[in-house]
């Protein structure tokens, strides 16, 4: 492998995770995870709840609403949660680097009065 | 009324007490706060989408859940392979976004509990993963073979923690006795560890390879190799 120029580096890295979600995602095992499986052994899984918040979560249990086809409707919330996760991820960034000024600023721009 | 919450690695409402909701929320709020004062002064242009690059691989990475013993499954965490490219404070970012957008688009670990989520994976697995990998960067060779090497250990370490301080709050919780989940939690993460141990080694492997100079915890030596002398150093948030 040769050295990619970060463009380069960040649309394959980026195809790469959103090529998993979507395509990978829908074949994933579905066992109970670690703590899941813990929770049901202990007989606490009971105690879970949803936040009221959460009773409108656009995406719930990682199955895109109105697709009948469970392997579909997986691979689509993995296709739009990876691109959420970039934008806000890509977002938070751009916004922190913005309050820290421009490149060469001096070391203690912007930082609180000790 | 129990409703059978669908859930993957995250803790869920209803888990945690009042209390430790509200401490880890605190702890939590403390350690993201930190990573943006970081951010606002390491933060190069380069590695603005290099950080939505890893939210995105995270969240990928986690919905794909591989089986291990008996009936259970599980997920690269993520924890290790942030910090290894974007050193501890970013990393913890990292994982504070990809648990946010979890939590409220998928409903997949609670609103109350995200202070916990975020202070088990992005704190006790981001940030004790980097410091970690700082110090075995100090006491190793600075070769491939032992850089990678401590990713794989500090990876099982970062899984571990993040199992243990889950247990840890569900016992202080009383949800459940301290000596009932801790060694069910650590056992099963043991093994997912291991997992968590081979993606992360596969992952920094190929970036070390293509862009050794992205790889924020490499040694000196390993980043400058393949040209382009990236100012070595610049962002690992402690030397």
């Amino acid at each position: 492998m040769r050295r990619v120029s970060t463009g380069v580096f960040v649309a394959v890295a980026l195809a790469l995770a959103v090529g998993l979600a979507t395509a990978a995602s829908p074949f994933a095992s579905s066992s109970p995870d670690g703590l899941e499986a813990v929770a049901a052994q202990k007989q606490f899984a009971g105690r879970g709840e949803l936040h009221p918040v959460q009773e409108r979560a656009p995406i719930a249990d990682y199955a895109f609403p109105g697709i009948e086809n469970e392997r579909v409707a997986t691979g689509l919330a993995g296709f739009v949660g990876t691109l959420a996760a970039f934008g806000l991820g890509y977002g938070a960034a751009r916004l922190l680097r913005r309050r820290a000024g421009p490149p060469p600023a001096a070391p203690a721009a912007g930082g609180p009065v000790p | 009324m129990a409703i059978e919450v669908p859930f993957a690695m995250h803790v869920p409402d209803g888990f945690l007490s009042p209390g430790v909701a509200a401490a880890t929320a605190v702890l939590a709020s403390a350690a993201v706060a930190a990573g943006t004062r970081v951010a606002n002064r390491d933060l190069d242009e380069s590695r603005v989408p290099l950080l939505g690059v890893l939210a995105a691989f995270v969240f990928a990475a986690q919905m794909l859940n591989f089986p291990v013993a008996g009936g259970t499954s599980g997920h690269f965490l993520g924890a290790t392979l942030a910090a290894v490219l974007l050193g501890p404070w970013l990393a913890c970012l990292v994982l504070a976004v990809v648990l946010i957008v979890q939590a409220f688009v998928f409903a997949d670990g609670g609103i109350s509990a995200l202070g916990a989520n975020v202070l088990n994976m992005g704190v006790l697995g981001a940030l004790l993963a980097g410091y970690l990998l700082i110090g075995a960067r100090r006491l190793l060779p600075h070769t491939r073979r032992a850089f990678l090497g401590s990713v794989a250990v500090v990876s099982w370490l970062a899984v571990m923690a993040a199992a243990a301080a889950a247990g840890l709050e569900l016992g202080l919780s009383g949800t459940v006795p301290f000596a009932t989940v801790l060694p069910a939690m650590l056992g099963v993460h043991a093994l997912i560890g291991v997992g968590e141990a081979v993606i992360a080694v596969a992952a920094a492997g190929a970036v070390l390879t293509s862009r050794p100079d992205l790889v924020a915890l490499a040694p000196a030596e390993l980043k400058a190799r393949g040209g382009a002398a990236a100012p070595a150093g610049e962002l690992e948030g402690a030397r």
